[in-house]
Parts: structure tokens; sequence; C-alpha cells
């Protein structure tokens, strides 16, 4: 276990730590403006979302551009379960994210023998289909919606955020996630090397599902309401750009990727006809000057501890 | 007839008629895929603007159906050109991801900001067509529907010319199989890649001039959807193959109208994507295509 | 019972035959080269007794067992690697992390303990830095673990190549033109290294080379393919002498 407790974890937990109760403090003592807790609430489902889409797109190379489908899927059954079923939160958060994993299982198996902009098609396709299939279930309320109470605070949405990008950063850095990279970087010598690609792949996706229907089933129990609209391929594309924009590949690129344009949005919130012109503009300019993201592949890290750990250890011998 | 060979009729014609519009949209789609690989997702929305740019001819300009026609053809080729010009010119040698997330912002753009110039108001396009109607063994033919298939046809016979058969044609040809040997070979591949977003958006435009005839209303993210199906139309036929285009477009006009006829309208997009995938799954390379492998 | 043993083997594509009846034993211990003009077929048998390609015709046992219709990830498990004609490295990763990837099959910790970074977690990434190190310091890659693998020169990717199929613990080492591109001092110590490694990790080999001084030198046996059909087999001065062999490569100087 002393592995776990070097310098860098213990840094980084402070600082999750503080900012939680900083902004816990805030909402407590009421100083928090609601509009800025819904923002705050919003950054952590997207940064799971982002980071999700990121394990498939960035990390495995896997084009996928059906997130939106899979965090409808977690909304919708975590809804049925804690609305029409009665169960507690948890059970239905997670009952969500398993029929989301288990969707992304049955579309990954057969479409991801696909490339390229084949396999975004069919992930594209996916999502709506999802959609419409939703759309078409008056149980949960068809085009107008389903209504239900808002139990996430910002305890549960923190936390639960820090735990999924924990799990999938751990995922990334083991040698699964090198399996996975190896896919994204050079498909035939991977296979070559012993590596099941078909089984990477659809691991890579099914983990990525997990976790975009946990966003889902957050996002519905927060917002008091979920319409099948809301989980349109416009919204897989905000995931994909908060990708893009943090980094492919890179896993606290997608976290910044999230906030940023989480932010971007939220302050366009008040000029609500020019958000998508700007955001539009924003995309092309930076797709053109920067392609890479803001962060590239690199990590946002705290390498420079790290290496102090080393030093001692390698003084040690 | 008897009423149901009559209803089976009815709904053939339709989905002609629907299928065509596809069909033309599809064309834009598989000509800029193509020849540059892109996936231009905002191609829809050009036919959405080719549908404002012929709804401003008639109601403004007072042009008959064939100027307004051409007008809107016209506005959006260059549309087209500046498109690929500013947007995905200097994208070139970028990744697909970028490319496509190019095409996404410019999809956005054209949506959002075409409903800054228009409002996002619902807009009746205005009736271009007696509504005379003929009637052949219980079948009922718009005259519409009958101008639109004629229309679409005479402009897929005139590509199938151009591409086929001049020299721009076997210029763009040359690009699509490969882009270096053309330019070795004294082609001047960017301004072919224009020529083809013009040509491409060109027909986007009539088949909005079209859509806007047809089902009466247009509005700024009228080509969201027409976009996506035309777009599974290309790749049912086989991406970067013009006459798989066309077959895929007027199949799956054909399969929505047999759904909607079933009385299943709303699973009617549903059943688009579906044959998407599985066309995916089983046949990547669509009707037409070749299968290609990567070498070793 | 050879290591490897090719029984009438055929592949074709369309209506071309890419390789037809071919015939190969391969013993233990042995290092084998595989010649022939360019398009002679070569890679595509690569191809095939690696599961890339599956075979028309024929039989292909290995080890005592049947590997046809294996995807590539078994055929490596089984023990057979490769390295490629056109360099595969997964060029974003470090040196080592291109090593580490080959260990994957042999050395994995469960998805789980990596997922919740259990104690086998640690123990796992541990062995595998050691081993992966220990082998980049036979290939003297060990000072640039670190580096990205696209950065490293030529010479040094087509070594690094060589020491992550190594990585995969295999009995047969498929070489697809290891010295393509290398002078002649390189080649030369390409030789050495092949020889040794032969000896250090007990391997069989088969080596596809256009560089004769290489595989005069080092082979103990030399298949020659040409329009996909072994038209010589033998020791290396045989080969020399054969007239078939001669006038497949009109035009080129035997040495």
């Amino acid at each position: 276990m002393r592995n776990w407790f070097n310098r860098k974890n213990i840094v980084s937990l402070l600082g999750i730590v503080l900012l939680y109760a900083v902004v816990q403090g805030l909402i407590v003592f009421d100083i928090m403006p609601p509009f800025y807790k819904l923002t705050l609430i919003l950054i952590c489902i997207y940064i799971i979302l982002s980071t999700s889409l990121n394990l498939i797109n960035g990390i495995t190379g896997q084009f996928s551009i059906g997130h939106a489908g899979f965090m409808a899927v977690g909304a919708y059954v975590s809804a049925m379960v804690t609305v029409i079923m009665h169960g507690p939160l948890l059970l239905g958060l997670f009952a969500g994210a398993v029929v989301s994993a288990l969707a992304g299982l049955i579309v990954g198996l057969p479409t991801l023998r696909l490339k390229g902009d084949y396999l975004a098609i069919a992930t594209l396709g996916f999502g709506e289909i999802v959609r419409i299939v939703f759309l078409n279930m008056d149980f949960v309320g068809g085009a107008a919606g389903f209504t239900l109470p808002s139990k996430i605070t910002w305890t549960w949405a923190f936390l639960l955020m820090v735990v999924s990008v924990i799990l999938i950063k751990n995922f990334v850095g083991s040698t699964h996630g090198r399996a996975c990279i190896s896919i994204r970087e050079n498909e035939i010598a991977a296979e070559s090397m012993g590596i099941n690609t078909t089984k990477y792949k659809v691991m890579a996706f099914t983990i990525g599902a997990f976790f975009a229907g946990l966003a889902g089933g957050i996002y519905a129990n927060y917002m008091y309401i979920i319409q099948p609209g809301t989980f349109s391929f416009l919204k897989s594309f905000d995931i994909l750009v908060m990708v893009v924009l943090g980094g492919l590949g890179s896993i606290s690129g997608g976290i910044v990727g999230a906030i940023v344009y989480t932010l971007i949005s939220a302050l366009l919130a008040g000029i609500p006809e020019w958000r998508l012109v700007i955001t539009a503009v924003f995309l092309v300019v930076m797709m053109i000057f920067r392609p890479t993201g803001i962060m590239g592949t690199k990590e946002f890290g705290l390498s420079f501890l790290r290496k102090k750990d080393d030093k001692n250890a390698a003084s040690k011998n | 007839m008897d009423s149901i060979t009559t209803q089976v009729f009815q709904q053939l014609i339709n989905g002609l008629s629907l299928g065509s519009i596809y069909a033309l949209i599809a064309l834009g789609y598989t000509m800029v895929y193509g020849i540059v690989k892109l996936i231009n997702f905002a191609h829809g929305d050009v036919m959405m603007v080719g549908a404002y740019s012929g709804w401003f001819a008639i109601t403004v300009l007072h042009l008959s159906f064939l100027p307004a026609l051409l007008f809107s053809m016209i506005s959006c080729a260059l549309l087209g050109v500046l498109i690929e010009r500013i947007a995905y010119k200097p994208l070139r040698n970028a990744s697909r991801i970028a490319a496509l997330i190019t095409a996404i912002g410019v999809s956005l753009f054209l949506e959002y900001g075409g409903m800054l110039v228009v409002t996002a108001q619902v807009r009746t396009y205005p009736p271009v067509f007696p509504d005379t109607k003929f009637i052949v063994g219980g079948v009922y033919f718009k005259y519409g529907d009958i101008v639109m298939l004629i229309t679409a046809v005479v402009l897929m016979a005139l590509l199938h010319f151009t591409v086929q058969y001049t020299k721009v044609g076997k210029a763009m040809r040359a690009v699509s199989f490969d882009k270096e040997a053309a330019l070795l070979m004294g082609i001047n591949t960017n301004n072919i890649i224009s020529f083809t977003f013009a040509i491409g958006s060109a027909l986007a435009a009539a088949a909005g001039v079209l859509m806007g005839v047809y089902f009466n209303t247009i509005d700024p993210l009228m080509g969201i959807i027409p976009g996506l199906k035309a777009f599974v139309a290309a790749v049912l036929g086989g991406i970067g193959i013009i006459p798989g285009a066309m077959v895929g477009g007027l199949m799956l006009g054909l399969v929505e109208s047999i759904v909607s006829g079933l009385g299943a309208s709303t699973w009617r997009d549903a059943v688009a994507f579906l044959i998407l995938i599985l066309v995916l799954i089983i046949k990547p390379s669509g009707l037409f295509g070749k299968n290609v492998r990567e070498k070793v | 019972m050879p290591l490897l043993k090719i029984e009438n083997l055929s592949k074709s594509f369309g209506g071309l035959k890419a390789v037809s009846n071919l015939n190969i034993n391969i013993e233990k211990g042995e290092l084998i080269g595989l010649i022939g003009p360019n398009g002679a077929g070569k890679t595509t048998l690569f191809n095939i007794l690696t599961g890339v390609y599956e075979k028309t015709e024929g039989k292909m046992t290995f080890m005592d067992r049947d590997v046809s219709g294996l995807k590539p990830y078994q055929v490596t498990q089984r023990g057979m690697a490769r390295t490629f004609q056109n360099i595969r490295l997964f060029d974003d990763l470090s040196v080592i992390d291109n090593v580490k990837v080959a260990y994957h099959q042999r050395t994995a910790y469960s998805t789980f303990s990596a997922l919740l970074r259990l104690p086998s977690y640690f123990s796992g990434e541990e062995e595998m830095q050691r081993k992966a190190m220990d082998l980049l310091k036979i290939f003297n890659l060990d000072d640039k673990a670190e580096e990205t693998a696209k950065n490293l020169p030529y010479g040094e990717q087509r070594r690094l190549e060589i020491a992550r199929a190594l990585a995969t613990d295999p009995k047969l080492l498929l070489l697809d033109e290891p010295a393509a591109g290398m002078n002649p001092q390189e080649t030369h110590d390409l030789m050495n290294l092949i020889r040794w490694i032969r000896e250090k990790f007990n391997l069989t080999i088969l080596l596809i080379e256009h560089d004769m001084a290489l595989v005069m030198g080092v082979c103990e046996r030399i298949y020659v393919l040409d329009y996909g059909m072994i038209i010589a087999q033998g020791a290396p001065d045989e080969i020399k002498r054969n007239p078939k062999v001669i006038e497949a490569y009109l035009g080129e100087e035997v040495v």
C-alpha cells in the first residue's frame, strides 16, 4: 500500500479535498448563487463525459460520436429506477451505468470492426436510434419528457466525478491502458504483439459507455426533467468538442476542455442567439490554428513532485 | 385497381419524390467524400441555405420556378466554394478528426448564423406550381411531384455526363483516385476541389428548393435530418460512388414511405439509421463499393 | 517433428496466386533465410503464418499444432513473433512502453486490480519495468528508454522492433528485411546481433532479406521464392551456384 501514498497522490488528494470544501462552504453558507452551482455541477457531469469519451476516442483511437446515446440510456434507466420503481439514488445511478455499459457492449461488438469515419457514423446512428426509442416510449413521457426530483447535491456530483476520473486514469495508466494506446498507434502491430485488439476496443468502449451512463444518471437526477431532445447528436458533438478542445488522448486535457467549454457556454448563456455561432467560429478557428487542443497529448501533472520521489528512491539505493 | 395496390403505388410515388431529394443531397456528400475524404457535415445546411435563397428569389424577386432554382444553385455554389476555401482548405493535411470537427463547426455556424439572419420563424414556401393533379389508375400524381422527379433526373443526368465525358469530370475522377499523381499530371487540384464543392452545393441547393416546394415550410434547422439521411443514402450506395448515391437516395426514400405507410412514421428516422448501421456492419463499402484492405 | 511445418500452402488474391504449393520445414534452433525478387510472395508468407491473411489451401503446423485460422494475437501467444518490412512501432509511445506492450500477454494483472491499484498492479508493473529494462540493455537502448519511439534514428527503430518482438517470448522469430536501409557497418552489427539473440533466447529464426551478404553470412539454410513458388533450397553455397536462382536474379548480382 505504500505505493498509494506517494507525495504526488497526497498533494492531489489535498487539492481535491480543498476544492470540495471551499465550494461546499460557499453553498452551505448560501453565498453561491444558484447559477454558479448549476454550472459547477454541470462541469462535474461533463468531466465524466469527456473523460469517458477520451478513453474511446483519444486513448484507444476509435472515433465515436454517439456518446449522448449512452448518456440517454443512463439518464432514463436511472430515472426509471429512482422514480417508477422508487429505488434509492445510488442504485438508480449504478443501474443506469450498467445498462449503458451493456448497450456499449452490444453496439461495440459488431461496429468496432469499422474504421475512422465509418465507425463515427455508425455510432452517430446508434445515438439517434436511442433518442428515437425514448421518444416512442410513452411511459417515460415521450417527447414531453420525464420529470423527477432533484436529488443530486454538489457532494454527490463532485464525489462521483472524482471517483470516475481516478478509475479511468488508473485504467489508462495500466498495462490494459497501454494495450488500448497501442491499438491507437498501430493496430496491426498491436495485434502482432499479442494484444487482442477486439477485446480491448470493446473493453474501452464498454467502460466509456458505463461512465457516460453514470453521467447521464447524475444529469437526470439533478435537472428535474429529461427529454429525448436533450440527448441529440448535438450533445454528442458538445462532448467531442470538449475532448478535442482539451487535447485528444490527454485525460487532464479532457478535464480542462470540459471546464473551459462549460464555462464558455455559461458565459454566453445571456446571449443565447449568439452562443452557438460563437462556439462554431471558435471551433473552426481552433481546428485551423491549434488542432491538438489545449494540452495536446500531454498530461497536466505533478511530475516535478514525482521526480523528487525518484531522487529520494535513488539516493536510498 | 383495388385500393391496396393503389395505396402501394401512391407510397411508391411519394417515396420516389422524397428519395430524389435525398439523392440530390447525397450526390454532394459522395462527391466531396470521394475527392477530399471529408464527411461534409455542413452539406445539409447548404441545402437549407439553398431553400432560403429559392424562397427569397420567388417571394422577393418574384422569379418563377426555374430562374429561382438557378439563382439558388448559383448562390450555393459560391457558398460551397467559400466554405471550402476558408474552413476546409487549411486543414487538408490535418487529421480526419480535425476536419470532421471543422465541418461540424461550419454546420453549426450556418444553422445558428442563419437563425440570426432569417430568425427561427418557420416560413411558408410560396406555391410555385398549379394545384393540378393527374390520376392514373387511381394513383394521384401532383404536378409538383412530376416537376420534382424530372428536375432531379435531369440534374443527375447532367452530373453523370459532366463527370464521365468532360475534361473537368475526368480531372475530378483523377483527383479522387490519387491527388498527388493528378497534381503531377498538371491538374490544378485546388480548382478541381473547388469545382466539386460548387457542383455538390448547387445540387444541394436544388434539393433545398424542391424540399421547400414539397413540404411547404422551411426553417434554419431543416437541413440537419435530411442531411444525415442523405449521408445514410450515400453510405448505402457506397460512399464516393456517384450512381451509388442516386440509387441509395431513392431506396432510402422508398423505405421511409413504406415505414410511414405501415403507420410507424415516428420510427421512420430510426429505421434509416438502423439501415445505416446494418450496411456498415455487413458491407461497409456499400452496395456498389469494392472492399479495400490495408497493405501489411 | 519440425518446429514449423508448412505443407502445400497456397494463397490467392482474386485470381492471382500470391504463393502456391509451398513446402517448408524448419527445425528447432535453425536460422533460415527466405530470399527472392520483389513480389515473390515472401511477406505474404509471413502474413499468412502470423494470421494477418487467411490461407487458401494447405496446412501449417507450429509446435505440433495447427495454426491456420488463428488471429494474429493468438499466433503470437503460441510463440511466433515478427517484425515488419515498413517499421510499425507505436510511434507516440516511449521506447520502454513499446516493449511493455509486448509483455502484456504474458504478464498482465487483472483489469480489476488495475482499476483499484491493488498490490498485484504494483508488482506487475515493477516486473514489466525490470524485464523491459533488461531487454533494452541487451539492445543498447536502455539510455533511450524514455524517448518517444518515433524520434529514434532509423537503425535504432529497427532494433527496437526486434526487441519488442522478443518481449512476446517467441520460439520462432520472423524478421522481415531487418537490414533494409542500414549501412554496411550497421548491417554487420545486425548480423552479430541476430546470431547472438538466437543463442541467448534459444530461438529459431526465419529471415527475409535482400542483403545477400547478410543472408549468406548468417543463414544455415535458404529458401528461394519466385512467383510464389520455391525454386530452390539448400545451404548458402549451393544457392549461390544454383542456375535457377541466378536466372531469377538475372541482372542482380548474387554475392
